[in-house]
């Protein structure tokens, strides 16, 4: 802050002399801290029933070690990021240019969709069905985005839509029996009007005020699926919900689990599809000038109310979708599968991929449902190490994994001066 | 009207418990604009962490109000201490983000305090033990209300009038008003805004566990998840007060714990959490900047 402070010549000689001593004695002050904070929840255990108390002593070291460890790396990284900022910028716009080169994205993507097609047929059952809840929350993920990435409306009860496509599919087909075809358009419509319907109230509200209401949204139809007993079965949920029908032909759990997964490519092709055309339309366009400015935005003759309901009914139509893909793929919800964890998962999706970017969201979607089932290894430390990595990601790059670039359009002198 | 009276006072000890919740919230949004999610996870620290040290008491054979002395100093400088650490550790590299990278960050820190107290002490319900001694003098109105409710509601009154006490009198009470009026304002006219965020977080931190402890002799039973459910409730009432408002955070949870309270003995206790949320929409409907909250409507 303080540009009185910038004098790098005259400090860096004799810090140089002392090498790592600094980071020494700071690492070490700062594993003695995290030992003492530690320390009661660490350590100690009591036994308040046979009054015992079980002292741990091998923790605290180990924390010690750790955060010691960790601290000096740290340190060191900050050293050496300080002057190399400009070099990790060419890296980047690198990283983009490749992207960008037909050479090598057309491989690459040719690459990606025949691993996406032979997969089913190599992989096994359990792993389809992990690759299948991946490409919900994909699906989730770039819903998600429209209302967060582009037209910057905070949503903490995302969940809710997901809920609204999931029961719809149950309800319906339980009391009707309607099927999987019907119901997919179904429930996305249903999840599109209570979309509107917490829309309409919250279009007064602003940022934070926005995403309180839309988590209590999300808390009161959870609450009351899980109460009304008579309505939603409780907490005990519904069970067998059907798997979708191929023409009436029967399939057996492995063949269906297949057939899910291409519904799923599919739609999540249209998916990114339909959002890549509402990016660059002028109702997207209108999303990211209310996301920048809404005052600019209005003074711009944009109808506020109306792209803010658009977002709210988009996004949750492809919420509604996965909703009734979930219900279908596990034949069993209860309100259990729709808490707050669940919209703060596909929040951090959606942040995390960098938001308003539809490579971002779907890299980041993969790689958290992906990661932590094959680190299952780690059972009981996943959602530790989850919430650690939220962090971490956040310090390294705020902007997400692959934040957007917006489009540019240029402008050409030499054009104008031919013709003239 | 005995009815009445009782669900009235319920929704004062409720309100009082939401309330030194929802300061901590308030506070930080004030100067950081963060909704800082871990913060129901502090409280959930200071509730564990004033159980260890009194059962620890207990063995080593200590009893009565020196127990809930010590438990409750201990457990408000460790709360102190995590708050400090967490806002150093998951928000103060994060100033310059976009505003969403500090919430993501805060809810990743939230997940993996409540995994860390899991892991390293249990997930089942603890018993917590009841460390208001009785007295002749709590004996002599408890007819009219109960032990706890009635510390719960002294307590949280006494903490909030010395609040804003500090806010208004103090130096640094200035220096915080100052910074979150206009945080770039303050530094010109040499405010040490790291130490006035770090002491924000002291404070709040401080206020979630003693509501912490306030809350677990009184329900009697702790697990790892309590923060959350309190941490969203809390965040309820700042939000319905105003957000950044410390008055309008006092207001909104005593608002929101009548609410809960008339709500569950009037019409069904099953829909306890509903009928604060319900109540929070209706309010913001008419409201939207809350309760007592500064207007930002801004129109063409």
């Amino acid at each position: 802050m303080a540009f009185w402070d910038d004098h790098p010549s005259k400090k860096s000689k004799s810090v140089f002399h002392m090498k790592f001593a600094e980071e020494i004695k700071r690492s070490i002050y700062v594993a003695l801290w995290l030992m003492l904070l530690t320390f009661p929840i660490i350590v100690i255990k009591v036994n308040t029933i046979d009054n015992v108390i079980i002292w741990r002593w091998s923790n605290i070291a180990g924390i010690g070690l750790a955060s010691f460890l960790l601290s000096f790396f740290w340190q060191l990284y900050l050293r050496k990021k300080a002057p190399e900022k400009g070099v990790a910028m060419e890296k980047e716009s690198f990283f983009r240019r490749l992207l960008e080169n037909p050479k090598i994205y057309r491989p690459a993507l040719i690459i990606i969709a025949s691993c996406a097609l032979v997969f089913p047929f190599i992989a096994s059952h359990y792993q389809i069905n992990v690759m299948t809840t991946a490409l919900i929350y994909v699906m989730l993920g770039l819903g998600l985005n429209i209302e967060v990435g582009l037209a910057g409306l905070l949503d903490l009860g995302y969940v809710a839509f997901y809920a609204v496509g999931a029961y719809s599919y149950a309800l319906l087909n339980y009391h009707f029996g309607l099927g999987f075809w019907i119901l997919l358009p179904a429930g996305a419509l249903l999840a599109a009007l209570f979309g509107i319907l917490v829309g309409l109230p919250v279009l007064r509200l602003s940022g934070d005020y926005l995403a309180i209401v839309t988590l209590a949204f999300a808390e009161i139809l959870r609450l009351v699926l899980e109460n009304w007993n008579d309505f939603s079965f409780g907490p005990s949920g519904i069970s067998n919900i059907p798997r979708p029908g191929l023409f009436g032909i029967p399939l057996t759990p492995e063949q269906s689990a297949v057939y899910l997964y291409f519904i799923l490519i599919a739609l999540c092709l249209l998916t990114i599809f339909v959002i890549y055309r509402l990016q660059h339309s002028r109702i997207g366009r209108a999303w990211v000038a209310m996301r920048e400015d809404e005052l600019a935005c209005q003074a711009m003759g944009i109808d506020k109310t109306k792209a803010k309901l658009a977002a709210f009914a988009l996004g949750a139509t492809w919420a509604g979708m996965a909703g009734v893909l979930f219900a279908a793929k596990t034949t069993f919800i209860n309100p259990a599968s729709f808490t707050f964890l669940e919209s703060a998962m596909i929040l951090a999706i959606v942040v995390l991929g960098g938001m308003g970017s539809i490579l971002g969201v779907i890299t980041a979607a993969l790689a958290i449902i992906l990661l932590p089932e094959y680190l299952r290894v780690f059972s009981d430390y996943r959602m530790i190490l989850f919430g650690a990595a939220l962090i971490l990601v956040m310090i390294f790059r705020p902007g997400g994994l692959m934040a957007e670039k917006r489009r540019q359009y240029q402008f050409h002198h030499t054009d104008i001066e031919d013709k003239t | 009207m005995n009815f009445f009276w009782d669900l009235f006072l319920g929704g004062l000890t409720r309100g009082s418990i939401y309330a030194l919740i929802a300061l901590g919230y308030t506070m930080v949004y004030g100067i950081l604009q963060l909704i800082n999610f871990a913060h129901g996870e502090i409280y959930m620290i200071g509730a564990f962490t004033a159980l260890i040290v009194a059962s620890v008491l207990t063995m080593k054979g200590m009893t009565g109000l020196s127990v809930l002395m010590v438990a409750g100093v201990v457990a408000v400088l460790y709360s102190a201490a995590y708050g400090f650490t967490v806002e150093k550790i998951a928000y103060k590299p994060l100033r310059q983000a976009s505003r969403l990278s500090p919430l993501i960050s805060a809810i990743g820190m939230s997940i993996f305090l409540q995994n860390y107290v899991m892991l390293a002490q249990t997930s089942d319900f603890l018993p917590f033990p009841n460390l208001i001694p009785p007295s002749d003098f709590l004996d002599s109105i408890s007819h009219l209300i109960g032990p706890s409710d009635f510390i719960i509601i002294l307590t949280s009154t006494i903490v909030m009038i010395s609040l804003s006490l500090l806010l208004k009198f103090t130096k640094m009470g200035k220096a915080m008003r100052a910074t979150a009026q206009d945080q770039q304002m303050a530094l010109l006219a040499g405010v040490n805004i790291n130490r006035v965020i770090s002491i924000t977080f002291i404070i709040g931190s401080s206020l979630a566990a003693l509501g912490g402890i306030l809350i677990a002799s009184h329900v009697g039973r702790i697990n790892f998840y309590i923060g959350f459910n309190a941490g969203i409730k809390a965040f309820t009432a700042a939000v319905l007060g105003g957000i950044g408002s410390i008055p309008g955070a006092m207001l909104g949870a005593l608002a929101l714990g009548m609410a809960e309270s008339f709500g569950t003995g009037y019409i069904s206790s099953d829909y306890e959490s509903v009928f604060a949320f319900a109540f929070l929409i209706l309010i913001l409907i008419f409201k939207p900047d809350g309760i007592l909250g500064r207007s930002s409507q801004q129109k063409v």
